[in-house]
């Protein structure tokens, strides 16, 4: 966790916004992150994101839950407490196959959500920056970081350039916080 | 530029003249406004009828089971016909949100949330109904397979009814993790935008601390699609295993191989019904028909004519199966359906479900909303009769004459009932004024795409030859 200094560009369409970051990627200035209202195709592709690995965190999860039903049913019902229901074989996998099957998408649901929660870095309580009060409404916001060696001026009058209707400076906590975070340091830096 | 085409024959998911701003406003306007007096009415109606359930339920777990009309003949009554109506209501949610986005069915973004809300309330309440139905409710852990001090002894996982613990709470979690991820982003709009202090903070707790940065949205679609993925086996998988309680016994009109797609079919039947019946009450008090248009309406009606129609070949393929089976007790089992004393309930059934959606094949009555509106509640008077029918009069008639039986529920059973409802719309009221009832980003992500005014805007893009749209095209990325 680090309280850093930021140039904040705001756009208000995704046509504007998609040539802007090829200019901030091109520029060499060092792009924090881009917020935008709702998921934007494409914009991952041109931010150089890698795609994400979350479906195969889901398909271990649903693996783990069929594997535990499976083997679950088949020990209780073959060695812990095996059971004659009407001569039937104690191992009865057809039988098994509905609650297995619950199981491997409950496993999966849930193991996700959490790894999605975990990834964003998202909980009930968790504080983050939000650099616009309108960027999860209709503008699109892009930040760079700035180290101590950057024009303000210079980066702000480039983000003017590329098309930014708004533009300003900010210092903020560039991770989550849980509660208060140290507003001293704020204070130094600005 | 991305070039953002539908073509103009398909209707507009979104009318009037809305830029991305409006959306978050229209959607927003009834959280941060006083609610209106049909919504304190509705409200406190809701919360009486709910009060009026839990006592008739205090009642039944203080008397005793003894206290409904249930006997020993017909063990299932209006409990369990009222679990399976219920579970299937909350069919249509999943579908929608689901299936339709593997289909990539724009339009599901009108009425996915106010869909999936309503699936969550149902499966709740539907779930009141077998936990009660045990009587001895304070053992109803004994489903869960925990190590115990009784052995350990486990449920038997062979059991249908064990099958159906499963597949119901699976569902449930997996409604409500889907229906919530989708709604973080949401509520951190409502947070952005909130002017008093204590908005802020809950919906700020709600939110996650959302930001929506562009790799959150990333991870947002792949966990929305694989969702989706999993939902869709599972909405079919549920009512399948609660047609299985049903379809494993070796009762005459129980015992058929048609029962899950029947059931399922019936499942989705229901539940666009009831999505209808809540939707046009959601749009008109909220004024929201811009979001939730007539086109949307069509759509789900077509469904619903779809889905009825499998239902009414499923009901006849079920007579002609007990006729052609040859076995005398499955033919005694529906010529006392539909000619003994409870016939009423047959023809309540028939007419309801079977008749009546076939009005949908006309365009004028799809598209016209009142009539929609009581065909919604027609179908689910008829899809509670179906669950009647299949519950109740395939067990009155025992095997041995003796036995035979009539039932009609005691007060403490319709309370129960009248309570679910109360319980039913008690969430939907608040989640009508708490929660944005339509999905705020999902509706910006299409609004480019299928919103009237940009669709006027495509209009020129059409007259165009191809040729000479292509070479347009052909240096834009």
């Amino acid at each position: 966790m680090a309280i850093k200094k930021f140039a904040v560009a705001c756009y208000d369409d995704e046509a504007v916004l998609f040539p802007a970051i090829d200019k901030v990627r091109n520029s060499g200035y060092k792009l924090h992150d881009v917020y935008t209202p709702f998921p934007v195709h494409g914009l991952d592709q041109a931010m150089g994101l890698k795609e994400t690995d979350l479906h195969i965190a889901g398909f271990i999860y649903g693996i783990t839950g069929t594997s535990t039903a499976v083997g679950f049913m088949s020990w209780i019902f073959t060695k812990d407490w095996p059971i004659n229901f009407g001569g039937k074989p104690h191992f009865s996998l057809p039988a098994f196959i509905p609650i297995t099957f619950e199981l491997t998408v409950l496993f999966a649901a849930v193991g996700m959500v959490l790894t999605f929660c975990y990834l964003n870095q998202i909980m009930p309580g968790v504080k983050k920056h939000v650099f616009h009060p309108r960027q999860t409404d209709d503008t699109f916001v892009v930040a760079i970081e700035l180290s101590e060696h950057t024009s303000e001026a210079e980066v702000l009058a480039f983000l003017k350039s590329t098309g930014a209707n708004e533009t300003n400076v900010q210092v903020a906590e560039s991770e989550w916080w849980y509660g208060r975070f140290d507003k001293k340091e704020a204070y130094e830096l600005s | 530029m991305h070039l953002k085409y539908e073509s103009s024959t398909r209707e507009p998911l979104v009318e009037g003249n809305k830029t991305y701003h409006q959306v978050t406003e229209d959607i927003c306007k009834p959280i941060e406004q006083k609610p209106s007096r049909l919504w304190y009415i509705g409200f406190f109606f809701s919360i009486s009828l709910l009060l009026f359930g839990v006592f008739s339920v205090f009642w039944e777990v203080y008397w005793g089971i003894g206290v409904w009309g249930i006997n020993r003949t017909i063990g299932w009554g209006w409990d369990i016909t009222n679990f399976v109506w219920w579970v299937g209501i909350g069919h249509a949610g999943t579908l929608i949100s689901a299936i339709l986005l593997l289909f990539r069915q724009g339009w599901r973004t009108g009425v996915n949330r106010a869909a999936e809300a309503m699936t969550i309330f149902a499966v709740m309440c539907a779930g009141q109904f077998p936990i009660f139905h045990m009587g001895r409710v304070w053992d109803a852990f004994y489903v869960l397979p925990y190590p115990n001090s009784r052995g350990p002894l486990w449920p038997n996982f062979n059991s249908a009814l064990l099958w159906d613990v499963f597949a119901i709470s699976t569902y449930f979690t997996v409604s409500l993790l889907f229906w919530y991820s989708g709604l973080v982003p949401d509520f951190a709009t409502i947070r952005d935008r909130a002017k008093t202090n204590l908005r802020k903070r809950l919906y700020g707790l709600a939110s996650f601390g959302w930001t929506g940065t562009a790799k959150n949205w990333q991870r947002h679609e792949a966990l929305s699609l694989v969702l989706a993925g999993l939902s869709t086996p599972l909405v079919l998988s549920v009512h399948t295993i609660v047609s299985f309680d049903f379809a494993t016994s070796v009762i005459p009109g129980w015992h058929t191989t048609i029962f899950p797609p029947y059931f399922v079919a019936g499942a989705i039947f229901s539940g666009f019904a009831m999505v209808q019946t809540l939707l046009i009450m959601v749009r008109k008090i909220f004024k929201l028909e811009e979001y939730i248009t007539l086109a949307h309406i069509e759509r789900m009606n077509k469904v619903i004519v779809l889905t009825g129609s499998i239902v009414g070949v499923a009901y006849l393929t079920e007579l002609f199966m007990a006729w052609y089976s040859g076995v005398e007790y499955e033919q005694a089992a529906f010529k006392w359906r539909i000619l003994g004393p409870y016939w009423w309930s047959y023809w309540a059934m028939m007419s309801c479900n079977v008749i009546s959606p076939q009005f949908f094949w006309f365009k004028k009555l799809r598209r016209n909303v009142p009539f929609t509106f009581i065909m919604s509640i027609v179908v689910n008077i008829g899809m509670w009769f179906e669950r009647f029918v299949i519950i109740v009069t395939s067990l009155y008639r025992d095997y041995i004459p003796g036995s035979w039986s009539y039932y009609s529920p005691t007060w403490p059973e319709v309370g129960f009932y009248l309570g679910t409802f109360g319980l039913f719309f008690t969430c939907f009221f608040l989640f009508a004024k708490y929660f944005p009832v339509i999905a705020i980003a999902e509706i910006k992500f299409i609004l480019k795409t299928s919103g009237n005014n940009y669709k006027e805007k495509m209009a020129p893009i059409e007259e165009k030859s191809v040729e000479e749209f292509a070479h347009e095209m052909e240096h834009v990325h």
